[in-house]
């Protein structure tokens, strides 16, 4: 393992990029991708919050059978706030833009971004667009759903639907510039050596990402607009009153809203990659199917829109055709899932707290995407549509999927960016809080939709209580996980000791750099001649291996099997 | 190492090449976004163009033939001295670019003032596709109310298309404010014109979109 050198500032300390400047001002105007990951996770943080308090009330309503907290307007309001807090401004920026930004540029050997200026400008657009969705929640709040479907949110709703759907539109603009960013950045900044196949599969998630953000939010971008411009000036694109099409906004939600969901899974899918290689001490079983499928995903995420729409008026051909679609995504995301349980397979299983998310991403994830496969079946949809049997397969997937791989991710990287250590116990506690109380909250939900319990009613039959305190019991568990992990982690960073350069004894170039990253990551650009899961190879000093200039003469390459 | 010292070099770049290499993939994947922006509208028209067919070709015969064919070649024309000024920044000749983004933005105007002319007749005409569509003017009355609401689609999709159409332009002639300075105080040169070009494709790609959107709008319906 590499002992990394700090270079001594003058006051004798190390310059990190934590400490080479200070003030407000020099954080809101920095160019450093570190920095920008560290204002985004505050972001998402600040927005995880409101959308958890939207779901507490939404299960606090839920506890009895009849309206006795809030009236349905009210109630429309909240699942609709949940949903846009927790999906535009949580789940798509949660891993691309603060893991992401954090690593990605030093995983690749690069010293920043391809366009610092345009990562900060995608910080801004993501506050700013979130600054409007806020001030449309705190002015009475929007009723439509997530979704935005017309004509509930052209005609018929009185709430801010204009003044949010501005922000989610200038919220895109955000995602567009982070893939924007990416892209390049993998395409163009790889250090020498770095080839496409010795990448990270974080990095192949990410760009895989990067081809949906700029190919597929656009496409939303242009329709929330135009139902923006049918609130402001009643232009009538999506009136059936004029000849419109309701269902054409479908279409184009759709469009880029189920390659959306794989926006927030499939960087997910890069992060247990690396997570289950690190604590397998195995390199990850088939690489080239596991980057492979992260881009199959991306292409094919195109091509099944129409299965939300199975029961709103599509013909029957054509949700025959976008079913079977369907049914073949689950093909690569197998792939990756028995690829992961290989890995692991006859490796040196270590249950750290990042191991811990990870496993509990395996094992959730698999029954979300088993059920999205009950969904896709035409027949099956048909009584599942719209009940809770849906709410549960997509919460299994987000939340037990990505929030998990957020948080695994998270604390895998949190000592090399904060520099410091959480306290492990507590953590390995929150994991498995966040676990059981998840499951107890959402495994009802399927049985709730599978008896028929409609989703976004505050009222329902007496005979789903007792389901239904269950998930709202469960909801309490994993609210306290999170509010724990909250703790602890805000506790390490002022009290927690200080972390070593490679904590995990993780391969990658991000663990040989010292700990917290220098401002440019590194003295000089890194060259690399090993991929990024040599874990079966023994420890070579990393000076020897990787930082050698130009390629090596034989004599120098005794001269490094001779230091081993 | 001589070109680390060029002082256009940004420190996070190995060399010169590598970030012109990045800054022309970043704008050509900018470029795909703008496609699949603009691509929403016209799948939205596509559709509508084939629930509605008659109403689309009425609507097409609101529109001035002859403007719009006007602003098409000055739209090319324009295309044309972008390109004589990245030609011009390629070979470091700094008043040709600077003169070229001149003639440029010139015709970038024109197009955007005969768009000013065309909207203005619309306002008149009260096919403004908001509440107040043709409760006035010579057209009111005149067509049946069942007509009317597909008509006011077609009138939504042209300004909607040509309205964000003129928006990119707007922007682009910002840019070339931007930019304008720069050239003449010789922040550009031979090795260093990637601004220049980037910007160059971006307003390609802007009068590409007004190819397509000249025969969808103006000349469906048999009009030649």
């Amino acid at each position: 393992m590499s002992t990394a050198v700090a270079t001594p500032g003058t006051n004798g300390r190390s310059i990190n990029y934590l400490n080479v400047t200070y003030g407000l001002r020099s954080w809101l105007l920095t160019l450093d991708h570190k920095r920008i990951g560290i204002l985004y996770l505050v972001g998402v943080t600040v927005f995880f919050m409101l959308g958890g308090i939207f779901a507490s009330m939404i299960r606090l309503e839920l506890l009895t059978p009849d309206g006795d907290l809030v009236e349905s307007e009210t109630y429309n309001k909240l699942f609709t706030m949940h949903g846009v807090a927790m999906i535009f401004f949580f789940l798509i920026p949660s891993v691309p833009a603060v893991l992401g930004n954090m690593v990605l540029p030093i995983m690749i050997g690069a010293k920043d971004v391809a366009f610092p200026r345009l990562n900060l400008l995608s910080w801004y657009c993501y506050i700013f667009g979130g600054t409007m969705a806020a001030l449309a929640i705190i002015m009475g709040g929007i009723d439509t759903g997530w979704t935005f479907y017309t004509p509930y949110s052209s005609t018929y709703s009185n709430s801010f639907v204009a003044l949010a759907l501005s922000g989610v539109f200038i919220n895109g603009f955000s995602s567009i510039l982070t893939g924007v960013n990416f892209l390049t950045t993998v395409h163009k900044m790889r250090a020498p050596g770095m080839t496409w196949f010795r990448l990270p599969l974080f990095i192949w998630a990410q760009y895989a990402t990067s081809v949906i953000m700029i190919l597929g939010t656009p496409v939303v971008a242009i329709t929330l607009l135009l139902v923006a411009l049918e609130r402001l000036f009643g232009i009538g694109i999506f009136d059936p009153k004029l000849g419109g099409d309701p269902i054409l906004f479908q279409h184009l939600f759709w469009f880029y809203s189920h390659p959306a969901v794989y926006i927030m899974i499939v960087p997910g899918f890069g992060v247990i990659s690396e997570l289950i290689a690190c604590f397998s001490r195995k390199r990850i079983f088939g690489y080239s199917f596991v980057a492979y499928s992260s881009l199959a995903i991306a292409v094919l995420g195109f091509l099944v829109w129409g299965h939300h729409m199975f029961t709103t008026g599509q013909s029957v051909y054509a949700g025959m055709v976008f079913s079977v679609i369907t049914f073949t995504i689950a093909v690569p995301t197998a792939i990756k899932i028995f690829n992961w349980t290989a890995t692991m397979h006859k490796g040196s299983i270590s249950l750290e707290s990042p191991m811990l998310y990870a496993l509990g991403f395996v094992g959730l994830f698999t029954i979300g995407g088993l059920t999205g496969l009950f969904l896709s079946t035409l027949g099956v949809d048909v009584h599942l549509h719209d009940t809770y049997f849906v709410v549960a397969h997509f919460h299994y997937v987000m939340v037990g999927g990505m929030v998990l791989a957020f948080l695994g991710g998270l604390h895998f990287w949190w000592p090399k960016f904060m520099g410091r250590m959480y306290p492990e116990g507590f953590a390995k506690t929150s994991a498995i809080l966040i676990f059981a109380g998840f499951n107890l909250t959402f495994f009802p939900q399927f049985i709730l939709g599978y008896l028929g319990m409609p989703r976004r009613y505050h009222v329902y039959p007496d005979e789903f209580q007792v389901l239904n305190v269950m998930s709202t019991a469960g909801a309490s568990v994993l609210g306290l996980g999170y509010g724990l992990m909250f703790g602890y982690l805000i506790y390490s960073l002022v009290k927690g000791p200080k972390a070593p350069a490679n904590p995990w004894g993780a391969k990658g170039l991000e663990w040989e750099i010292e700990t917290p990253p220098s401002p440019h990551n590194f003295d000089a650009t890194p060259i690399v001649d090993q991929e990024a899961y040599a874990y079966e190879l023994p420890d070579v000093p990393i000076d020897a291996l990787r930082r050698n200039p130009a390629p090596r003469s034989d004599q120098q390459e005794e001269e490094v099997v001779r230091s081993t | 190492m001589s070109e680390a010292h060029n002082p256009a070099l940004q420190h996070h770049f190995d060399d010169l090449d590598q970030q012109y290499s990045a800054s022309n993939m970043g704008m050509w994947a900018f470029i795909a976004q703008e496609i699949m922006f603009f691509g929403g509208l016209f799948g939205g028209y596509t559709v509508y163009r084939n629930i509605h067919t008659d109403a689309f070709v009425a609507g097409s015969h609101h529109l001035a033939i002859g403007w719009g064919a006007f602003n098409t070649a000055v739209l090319i024309g324009s295309s044309l001295t972008m390109a004589l000024a990245v030609r011009a920044a390629q070979l470091g000749r700094k008043t040709g670019t600077f003169w070229w983004i001149i003639a440029t933005m010139i015709l970038g105007s024109v197009f955007l003032g005969v768009k000013y002319i065309e909207y203005s007749h619309k306002y008149h005409e009260a096919l403004i596709p908001t509440a107040s569509f043709l409760t006035y003017g010579p057209l009111a009355g005149t067509i049946s109310a069942a007509a009317a609401g597909p008509l006011k689609i077609f009138f939504s999709f042209y300004f909607a298309m040509t309205g964000m159409h003129a928006l990119h332009m707007v922007i682009g002639i910002g840019i070339m404010i931007y930019l304008l300075p720069k050239v003449w105080r010789g922040t550009y040169s031979a090795e260093y014109y990637n601004p220049i070009e980037n910007f160059g494709l971006y307003w390609h790609f802007v009068d590409i979109v007004w190819i397509f959107l000249f025969p969808l709008l103006y000349l469906i319906g048999g009009r030649i």
